[in-house]
C-alpha cells in the first residue's frame, strides 16, 4: 500500500492541473462567445491579401 | 449647416495609444458573416483588432490612435451590408457578466473538488465492507477534508452570502437551509474524522454545492444573455440628438452626452430623444408614445416636448431641460415609485417553499436528536443521526426545482420573441387572468400604414411613393415604404408644412395636404376613418386621396380570440380619443374599453380589479402606461415602447405580431405547472429518505446516491418546459 504515497498526490496533481486549466480558460475569455467559437473551428484559413472575399 | 458624427463618447482608451470601441451589429448569424466582417474591418489601415462575438452579436474594434474616425467602421460595415451602432455596456450588464463568471468559477472549483473527493470516497465505501485498515480510512478522510473544506469555503460563497443577507434582514430563503446543511455536514465530518469514525460526509456536502451551482449558473447565464440582447436593442434604437456645437454647426451625439441647457435641432420625421422646451420654429408633434393620444399637437415657442415625441412637419430648436422640470414626467415618476413599492411585496414560489421547508427540516433534525437520546443513544450518535437528517433533506432537488424550469422556460420564451426583465415574472405571468391592453402602439403597430392602397392604381401609387421619398414627413415615409419606392424623383421640392411637388414629363405631381393638391372636395365626399391622416396625390388633374394610420397588429384579432378561449378577461384602457378606441375595440371584438384615460385612472382601474381578486396582466408601450405596468400583477411591453415603460415591464416582446402575449402566458403556465411538479418530486424524495435518515442507517453512500438521483430526476423533468406550445389559436 506504499504505492498510495505516489498515486494519491499524482491524482490530486492531475485534478489540480485540470482546475488551473479551467480557471485559466475562463479568465482568458474562452467562454465569452461559444456560438462563434463553434464556427471558427471550421472556418477557412485567412485567404491571401488580394483575394476577393467570397461569401 | 454642417453635421458631423461624434462617437467620442463610446471610444475607450485601451492603453499604449490604442483606442477601443464596441459596436452592436444587426444581421450577424453565421460563420460567413463573421469572417466577412472581420476581414473587411481588418483591411482598414491602423486597425489592430476586429473580433466578432457571435453570441452577443457585437464587434470589438481596436486601432492605433490618430486620424482614423470611428465613423469609418460603421460606413465600412454598411458597405458590407450590416447596420452597426456604437454600443455602451450598461452597468447592469457588466454586473451580470461578472456574476456569471464568478458562478462559473465557483462551479469549476466545486466540480473539481467533487470529482477528487469521490475518487477518495469510493475506496472508503468499498473498503468498509472488505479489509481496509482504519489508518488508511483516516488518511483518505483527511485528504477529503483537505480538498473539500477550502473548496466549499470558496464555492459556497454565493449561498453563504445570500443566506447571511436573508438572516440579517430577519427573513429566510432557500439558501439558509442549504448553508446550514453544508456547514454542519462539513463540521460533523471533521469531528468524526478526528475520532477515527467510519463515516464522513465530505462528498455529500461538496456534491450538493456542485449540483446547486449548476442550477444557479444556468439561471444567471440566461439572465445575462437576455440582458445582452436588450442592450443591443437599445443601441440599435440609437438614441442620438443633433446638438448645436456652434451657431451653425451641428454634431450628432449620443443622448448620454447631452446636458441641460444644450440646444438640439429636431428635424421633421425625427423622434425627440430629450426633454426640453421649444425655443424656435413651429411644427406639429406626435405625442402618442407619451400620452396615447394620436392627434398631433402644435408646437411653437415655449411648448414643452418630451423624449419620445415625434416631430412631424417643421424644424424645431429645443433647449434641453432637466427632467424634474417636466411636470408630466414628474407625475409619472411619482406614480411609478408608489406602484413599484407595492409590487416588491410579492413573494416568489421558491421563497414561499423555503419558508415552509426550513422550519420543518430543522425541527425534524432536532426531534431526531432528542428522540434518539430519549431512546437511550449517546449524545454523539444522536447528533450524528440528526446531521444525517439535515444532509439528506438538504434542498438539493428543491434548489434546482425552480431555477432549472425558469432557465428552460425563459429559453423557450426567448425563441418565441419574449425577453424576461424580472426573475419572478414567469410565476406571476402564469397566474394572470385578466389582460388590459393599451391601444396605441400595443394593439396597433407603432408605424404608419397606408390603409387604402388597394383602391389606387398601382402605377399612380408607385409614383406617389417615389415623390414621397423627397419628404421627411413621417406620413410621406409611410407612403414611400408602402409603395416600395426606391428612386426619388429628381427635382422634387418640399414646401414645409404643405407637401412635395415635382414635374415629370411636363405633368405636375403633388403629394401633401388635400388643399395643397386641390383635392378638398374628394376629402369632403368620402367617409373616412377618424384616426387616419389624409394625404392627397395629384397627377395633373387626376386626384387621389390616401388614408394613412397606425394599423392593428396583423394577428391582433386571433390573439384576442385565443385569450378569450383561455377564459382570460380582456379590456382596453387607452389615453386616446373615444372614436379611435371604439373603432379598435369593435374591430377586435372587445366589449370592455375606456378612452381618454389618464395614468392615474389606469392605476385606479387596476386597483379596482385587484380588489375583486383578479390578477392583471398589463400590456402597454406608452410612457403614460409605465405606472400601470408597475402596478399590475405582471406586465409586458413591445420593444418599440418608451424607454421608461420598457424598463418597467416584466417581459418585453419583439417584432410585429402580438402572438408573444399568448405564447408567454402558455409557456409560463406550463413552467409553473412543472415547478410545482418538481417541488412535489423533491418533497416525495424527502418523504422516502427522511425515515431512513431518522432510523440512523444512512451511510454516505446512500446520501450521495439519493442526492444525485433526485437532482437528475428534477433536471430531466425541467427539460419538458422546452417544448412550450407554439400554436396560439
Amino acid at each position: 500500500m506504499e504505492i498510495l504515497v505516489i498515486l494519491v498526490p499524482l491524482a490530486l496533481m492531475l485534478g489540480g492541473a485540470g482546475l488551473v486549466a479551467f480557471l485559466w480558460s475562463l479568465k482568458s475569455g474562452q467562454y465569452d462567445d461559444l456560438d462563434g467559437a463553434a464556427w471558427r473551428a471550421i472556418a477557412d484559413d485567412e485567404p491571401p491579401q488580394e483575394a476577393p472575399v467570397k461569401r | 449647416m454642417q453635421v458631423t458624427r461624434d462617437f467620442s463618447h463610446y471610444v475607450r482608451d485601451a492603453g499604449e495609444g490604442v483606442r477601443h470601441i464596441d459596436l452592436a451589429v444587426e444581421g450577424v448569424h453565421c460563420a460567413g458573416c463573421m469572417a466577412k466582417i472581420e476581414r473587411g474591418l481588418s483591411a482598414i489601415p491602423d486597425v489592430t483588432l476586429a473580433r466578432v462575438n457571435l453570441t452577443d452579436r457585437r464587434v470589438a474594434l481596436e486601432w492605433k490612435a490618430g486620424t482614423l474616425d470611428p465613423g469609418r467602421f460603421i460606413d465600412r460595415l454598411e458597405e458590407l451590408g450590416y447596420k452597426a451602432y456604437p454600443f455602451e455596456t450598461e452597468s447592469a450588464e457588466v454586473a451580470e457578466v461578472a456574476e456569471s463568471r464568478f458562478l462559473l468559477r465557483c462551479l469549476g472549483v466545486a466540480a473539481f473538488a467533487t470529482m477528487n473527493v469521490m475518487m477518495l470516497s469510493i475506496p472508503v465505501w468499498s473498503g468498509n465492507v472488505s479489509d481496509m485498515l482504519p489508518e488508511q480510512r483516516d488518511f483518505f478522510h483527511w485528504l477529503s477534508a483537505l480538498i473539500a473544506l477550502p473548496a466549499a469555503a470558496y464555492a459556497g460563497q454565493p449561498f453563504f452570502r445570500s443566506a447571511w443577507r436573508a438572516l440579517a434582514a430577519k427573513t429566510t430563503n432557500m439558501d439558509v437551509p442549504i448553508s446550514i446543511g453544508v456547514i454542519l455536514a462539513l463540521g460533523m465530518s471533521v469531528v468524526e474524522t478526528i475520532h477515527h469514525a467510519e463515516h464522513a460526509y465530505f462528498d455529500a456536502a461538496i456534491m450538493l454545492l456542485t449540483f446547486l451551482l449548476v442550477g444557479r449558473f444556468l439561471d444567471q447565464n440566461m439572465r445575462r444573455r437576455t440582458r445582452a440582447v436588450a442592450g443591443n436593442l437599445a443601441a440599435l434604437k440609437a438614441e442620438t440628438a443633433a446638438k448645436f456645437i456652434g451657431p451653425d454647426e451641428i454634431s450628432q451625439v449620443p443622448v448620454a452626452a447631452i446636458n441641460p441647457g444644450d440646444i438640439v435641432l429636431l428635424r421633421p420625421g425625427e423622434r425627440c430623444a430629450v426633454d426640453g422646451t421649444v425655443i424656435e420654429g413651429r411644427s406639429e408633434i406626435d405625442q402618442s408614445l407619451i400620452t396615447g393620444e394620436t392627434l398631433y399637437v402644435t408646437a411653437e415657442h415655449g411648448t414643452p416636448v418630451y423624449a419620445g415625441s415625434m416631430n412631424i412637419s417643421g424644424t424645431l430648436r429645443v433647449r434641453v431641460s432637466a427632467a424634474s422640470e417636466a411636470t408630466l414626467l414628474a407625475e409619472i415618476t411619482r406614480l411609478l415609485d408608489n406602484a413599484l413599492a407595492a409590487r416588491s411585496r410579492y413573494m416568489r414560489l421558491a421563497d414561499r417553499a423555503s419558508r415552509l421547508y426550513a422550519p420543518v427540516v430543522h425541527a425534524t433534525a432536532l426531534i431526531t436528536i432528542l428522540g434518539w437520546v430519549i431512546a437511550g443513544a449517546s449524545w454523539h450518535d444522536a447528533i450524528v443521526t440528526g446531521v444525517a437528517v439535515l444532509i439528506i433533506t438538504c434542498p438539493c432537488a428543491l434548489g434546482l426545482a425552480i431555477p432549472t424550469v425558469q432557465t428552460v422556460a425563459s429559453g423557450a420564451m426567448f425563441k418565441a420573441g419574449v425577453l424576461l426583465n424580472a426573475g419572478d415574472a414567469i410565476e406571476r405571468r402564469a397566474e394572470a387572468d385578466h389582460v388590459i391592453f393599451d391601444k396605441t402602439g400595443t394593439l396597433t403597430l407603432p408605424d404608419l400604414e397606408v390603409m387604402n392602397a388597394a383602391d389606387i392604381p398601382a402605377d399612380i401609387f408607385e409614383l406617389a411613393g417615389r415623390l414621397a421619398l423627397s419628404s421627411h414627413h413621417p406620413v410621406a415615409a409611410a407612403v414611400a415604404l408602402a409603395a416600395g419606392a426606391k428612386s426619388p424623383i429628381v427635382g422634387a421640392v418640399e414646401e414645409a408644412g404643405q407637401g412635395v411637388r415635382a414635374t415629370v414629363d411636363g405633368v405636375e405631381l403633388r403629394l401633401g395636404r388635400p388643399s395643397f393638391c386641390g383635392a378638398e372636395t374628394l376629402v369632403g365626399g368620402a367617409t373616412l376613418d377618424p384616426e387616419a391622416s389624409i394625404v392627397a396625390f395629384s397627377k395633373g388633374t387626376a386626384k387621389f386621396i390616401l388614408s394613412v394610420r397606425q394599423g392593428l397588429r396583423p394577428d391582433a384579432r386571433a390573439v384576442i380570440a385565443a385569450l378569450k378561449m383561455r377564459d382570460i378577461g380582456i379590456e382596453i384602457l387607452s389615453g386616446d380619443r373615444e372614436p379611435a378606441v371604439r373603432a379598435a375595440a369593435h374591430a377586435l371584438g372587445i366589449p370592455e374599453w375606456r378612452a381618454g384615460v389618464t395614468p392615474a385612472d389606469k392605476i385606479a382601474r387596476i386597483e379596482e380589479l385587484k380588489q375583486r381578486g383578479a390578477k392583471v396582466l398589463m400590456v402597454g408601450d406608452g410612457m403614460n402606461d409605465a405606472p400601470s405596468l408597475a402596478a399590475a400583477h405582471v406586465s409586458m411591453s413591445p420593444i418599440s415602447a418608451a424607454h421608461l415603460s420598457r424598463a418597467t415591464a416584466d417581459l418585453v416582446f419583439l417584432g410585429r405580431p402580438l402572438a408573444p402575449v399568448v405564447a408567454a402566458i402558455d409557456a409560463a403556465r406550463k413552467a409553473l405547472h412543472l415547478m410545482r411538479q418538481n417541488l412535489w418530486l423533491a418533497i416525495g424524495y424527502n418523504v422516502l429518505a427522511v425515515p431512513v435518515a431518522i432510523s440512523g442507517v444512512v451511510t454516505p453512500l446512500i446520501a450521495a446516491a439519493a442526492m444525485s438521483g433526485s437532482s437528475i430526476l428534477v433536471m430531466l423533468n425541467s427539460l419538458r418546459a422546452r417544448s412550450a406550445s407554439r400554436e396560439i389559436v
